[in-house]
This record gives C-alpha cells, structure tokens and sequence, in this order.
C-alpha cells in the first residue's frame, strides 16, 4: 500500500499535450476517480503512473519514492486495462499464475493465492477455460485478479466496467468497491461515466484537455462545481444569472417545482419518468429552459402545463 | 443449403472438375500406378522391393531431408528476428520492408538461383570480401555442394516463412506486451513467454511449409549443386528423362508423396491454431 503524488506531469505528443501540467496527490487506501470526455488524457495519466510511458516533464512519487524514471516491473502497481490484455494463450489460472511467476513465487503457495484471487473475484471454477470462452464480465473478472494477485501497492483501473452492459456493469462497480475496501489497496479508476465515479469514489479528479479541472470529492464537485466545464460534465446544470452580474449553477433537485403564480412562470415542454422521480424539462418565459428533477408521487404535469419554479439563493453555485 | 440448388451448383463446376480429374489426376494416378503393375504379370511390389535393396536410394531420400532440415533451420534463424524487426517499423517502414522480402517472387527463381553463382563463385563478392578482410587466403568453395545449395534454397523460401510469421506478430496487441510489463516481467520473460508462444504457431506452420517445399525442391540443387548434391527430384529426373526407369521413379514418387502428406496433415493442424480458430 502506497500513496501516489504527480507533480505537475506533462507527456507531449510533438507539440500536443496529452496531459499538461497534472498535480495530484492520492492518500494510502484511498479511491479516486479520473472523469473525463474522451481523449482527455485517462489512459495517458495512468500509464504514466504505471511506468509504461515517461512524462516529457514533472514528477511522480509512489509510497514517497521517486519513480519518475523507474521501469514498470520496479513499481509493483496493479493495472487492468481498457482492453482486459488477458494472455490469449494461457487459461484463467495462467494468466493469474503469471505476476507470481515473474515474482518467483511457484509450486502449492502460487497456486493458493490465484485460486484464492480468482475466489475473491467469484471466478473460481473457470480456473482451466481460455479467455476466449468466457463473456466479457468475466474476461474484466479475470484482469482484476490477475491485477491484485500480487498484492500491488497502487491499483490502475482503466475503463474496467466500460464494454458491459448497464446490469452486469452495476453489479461490478459494488463488487469492486467492496474488493478495494477489502484490500485497502490505493485504487486510481478511469471511467467516463459520471454515475460510477459519484457513485464508487472517495474523491473524483475532472480532467478536459490534459488539464486537472478539479479534485474533490463527488458531492462536493457536484454542488460546487469549479467551473462550467465540470458544471456540465457531472451530471445536469442549469444556469442562472446571479445579482453581481455573474452565473450560477442550481441542480435540478435543488429546484422547487409549484403551480401557477409561486415563482417564475414557466410551461413544461418534456416530462421524463425516471421510476421514483421525474424530470421536467421546462421553459421559462423568456425562452430560457430549466430541467426540474421531483419525486414522482402518484400524478405529474403534462406537456403544455403551466407551472412556476423558484430556488433558494443558497443552491445557487457561482461559477466562471 | 438444400439438396437441389447443391446438385445445381454441382452442375456450374462439373466441367472444370472434368478437366481436372482428367488433365491432372488421373496422370498421377497413372503414375504411382506404374510402381504396382508390371506389363503381362499384374500387381507387384518388387519395385519397393528394389529400393529397399539399393541403399543408394534411401541415402538420397535421407540426404534429401538432411538439406532440407538445415535449410529450414537456417530460413527460423534469418525470418524469425527479420519478422520481428518488420514489426518494429513504422508503417512505411512495413511497408518497403515487404515489398524488399517479396520481391524475389516476381524474379524468375532461374534467373535468382544463377545470381548465387555470381555472388557465391570463387571470384565472386563474398569470396573477395573474405580474402580481402584476410579470414581466408584461399576462395571458400559455396558452390556445387551442400553449402550452396542450402543457401539458395534458404533464401528462395524465405518469403514462405517471413510472410505468415510477420502476420501473425503484427496481430499481437502491444498492451498485452505492456500488460506483462506491468505484472513486472522483465523483457526476457515478456519475449519467452507471451511474445514467443503466440507467434510458436506460425513459426511452426511456416517452418513446415518450407520444409516441405525443400523436400520437393528441383532448380536450385540442380544449378548450384552441379549434379553433385544428390536430392530426390534430382534423382527422379535422372531416372525419368537418362536411365529411364518409369516405375522405380515412380515408387520413389510414392513415398515421397506419403513423407509430404504426413507433413501437411501437421502443417495444417497448425495453421489452424495460428490463424486462432
Ligand atoms: N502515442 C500517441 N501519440 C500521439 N497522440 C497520442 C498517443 N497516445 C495518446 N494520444 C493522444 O492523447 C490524447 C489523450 O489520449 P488518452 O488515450 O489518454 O485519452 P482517454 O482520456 O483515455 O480517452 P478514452 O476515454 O477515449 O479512452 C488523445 O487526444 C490521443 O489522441
Ligand atoms: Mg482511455
């Protein structure tokens, strides 16, 4: 178990920035959550960390040590890939066999802690089948134990959850947390869906452009967002114009929804059913639109209904 | 597909099969033929019997399997890092780099084999080279015996190897390579035991194919062999077109057809694995 620290790590492409001027520093045991569009520089940032790419410039410590110029088999870090990268060639057993292999752990002690991983990862009985015959969950499965078989310092998370389905992906993302929380490993996970960083970190990094938009946690990056780009990016905004001539972010729960003649007018455009809430969609009088999210309670408003909306000056978030 | 439009398809390739059969089949079958019958006496397995006694003939047949072997040897330890320096390359590098390992299929193979001669003679380059940097005072005889014609046949089938072996490296994904790096294996270990066991099957399949085409091999050992290394197709020609003895070549024929088919059954049981089905 370590803790990781980036100072201000660049890696250029020619004169493109994949990731530019990055600081972070990740506590013992923590989870963090790199959130970003695509192309922002996810992938760039840990495979620098990992030690599978050098920074054009800046530093990164893990466990106080200076590894900015280490390999990556002197880092011990735990990775699974965008892609899983299983060993086609190997069984399920092998390629969790393989860290240990390489670390000269053999015989009955190897084989106990695979099958042990591939237990922690509810995969066992699949030990002999060849990663071509197994779904894509299990394929992630697979990567996970082969990653934390060797007890690493830091797990990388790439996209791990990325190519599953909406079930089988919410499924993954408790096992994981409960995986992390029983290894108190230092996790760093990549993803680009907002719910799963909200919903799995400690703390969440926004990145856009290889730049570090904001490192909080969820619900504060959330509520007060450190400008518009991480407004929009972490779920929906609307924006308001505050007295002092400046903008402000309100989410739609902080929104309250009444019958005509309590607020601003506005007409409902769109009513979406989210099972127990709803979202309106509605448009002001002077045309500018504002997304309501309520409890759903038995009847809604319909489209071309008039409401009014108003919101407390303490829900307000200013941003730049 | 259903039976009829299977008997109607059949009807498009009948002729052509005709021809086949015809034009090419049945005169092979003729002649393996030819080694079990004997005019006004029936079947016969003396000409077997005969090969058998002359040991002249297994000593070719041996002979035979020795070149090739060594060629093969030989095209595993040029191909193999040749392949995997391609890989390395840009895509432009690729891209020339194959073009330059292809090229030799669009010269006539008569025309390469005669430029062995010219790099390979007493008074060719390589000699000169040697004699001039001094590691020899005489010429190095590479011509008109094993030695030359294991180098003419090694580069003639080079392409047979490098082209599947390239293929198959390039379909190894880099972050499987990076993958081990970051369990922490060393480069070694990364080489011998992801890098390697994925390209095994197309080095084996590649290694076979050019075994068997050495096997069959008749140019070359004939112009840079000068008659003076002994190899199957060579002996064959001496026995169809100078003896003639019809039916002992066509008992050597036979087993060298069943040496072969043997090899290509494990050829292609390979080839299988490597294109990953
Ligand atoms: N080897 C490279 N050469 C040039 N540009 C690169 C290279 N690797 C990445 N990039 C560029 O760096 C930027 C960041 O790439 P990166 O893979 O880190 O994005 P990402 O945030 O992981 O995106 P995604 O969510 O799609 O995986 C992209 O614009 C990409 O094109
Ligand atoms: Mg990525």
């Amino acid at each position: 178990m370590s803790d990781i620290r980036l100072e201000g790590v660049t890696k250029r492409y020619g004169t493109f920035a994949a990731a530019d001027q990055v600081d972070l520093s990740v506590t013992q045991g923590e989870f963090v959550t790199i959130l970003g569009p695509s192309g922002s520089g996810k992938t760039t940032l840990l495979s620098l960390i990992a030690g599978l790419n050098r920074p054009t410039s800046g530093r990164i410590f893990i466990g106080g040590r200076d590894v900015t110029n280490a390999t990556a088999q002197e880092r011990n870090i735990g990775l699974v890939f965008q892609s899983y990268a299983l060993f086609p060639h190997m069984s399920v057993l092998e390629n969790v066999l393989f860290p240990l292999g390489v670390r000269k752990i053999g015989g009955a002690e190897a084989d106990k802690l695979a099958r042990d991983a591939l237990k922690l990862v509810r995969l066992d009985g699949l030990e002999a089948r060849r990663p071509s015959q197994l779904s894509g969950g299990q394929q992630q499965r697979v990567a996970l134990a082969r990653a934390v078989v060797f007890k690493p310092d830091i797990l990388l998370l790439d996209e791990p959850l990325g190519a599953l389905d909406r079930k089988l992906r919410e499924e993954l993302q408790v096992e994981l947390k409960q995986l992390q929380r029983t290894l108190g490993v230092t996790t760093l996970l990549v993803t680009h869906d907002q719910e799963e960083a909200l919903s799995l970190s400690d703390r969440i990094m926004v990145l856009d452009k290889g730049r570090t938009q904001q490192v909080a946690a969820p619900t504060e990056a959330y509520l007060r967002p450190a400008n518009r780009f991480v407004a929009e990016f972490l779920g929906i905004a609307n924006f308001v114009d505050l007295p002092d001539g400046r903008q402000g972010v309100v989410r739609p729960e902080r929104v309250r929804l009444a019958g005509e003649g309590q607020g601003k007018a506005a007409r409902v455009i769109e009513a979406i059913y989210l099972g127990q809430m709803v979202r309106y969609h509605l448009a002001l009088d002077d045309n500018r639109s504002v997304v309501v999210a309520v409890p759903f309670l038995g009847t809604a408003h319909a489209p071309g209904e008039r409401v009014s909306v108003s919101w407390e000056s303490a829900d307000v978030w200013p941003v730049t | 597909m259903n039976r009829a439009s299977r008997l109607e398809g059949f009807g498009f390739i009948a002729p052509l099969l005709v021809l086949m059969v015809v034009a090419f089949n049945a005169p092979i079958v003729y002649m393996l033929g030819l080694a079990f019958w004997e005019k006004g006496r029936g079947f016969t397995l003396e000409h077997y019997e005969g090969l058998l006694e002359a040991p002249v003939y297994l000593r070719v047949l041996g002979n035979t399997m020795r070149i090739a072997l060594i060629a093969t040897i030989a095209n595993i330890i040029i191909g193999y890092p040749l392949a995997h320096w391609m890989r390395g390359l840009g895509s432009r590098g690729r891209m020339i780099a194959l073009a330059l390992v292809v090229l030799p299929f669009w010269v006539s193979i008569l025309v390469r084999t005669y430029a062995w001669i010219v790099v390979l003679g007493n008074g060719g380059i390589v000699n000169r080279a040697l004699q001039w940097s001094g590691l020899t005072d005489a010429p190095v005889s590479f011509l008109y015996n094993e030695l030359g014609v294991t180098i003419g046949m090694a580069n003639v089938l080079l392409p047979f190897l490098v082209l599947p072996l390239f293929a198959a490296m390039i379909r190894i994904d880099d972050r499987l390579l990076q993958a081990a790096a970051s369990l922490g294996a060393p480069p070694r270990t990364i080489f011998w035991k992801v890098y390697f066991p994925l390209t095994l099957p197309a080095l084996a399949a590649g290694a076979l194919l050019v075994f068997i085409l050495c096997l069959g091999f008749y140019v070359t050992p004939a112009i840079l062999g000068g008659g003076r290394v002994p190899m199957i197709s060579n002996l064959l020609d001496t026995l169809i077109n100078q003896i003639p003895r019809w039916e002992q070549a066509s008992a050597i024929s036979t087993i060298l057809l069943i040496v072969t088919l043997v090899i290509f059954a494990a050829y292609r049981r390979l080839d299988r694995k490597a294109s990953g089905t």
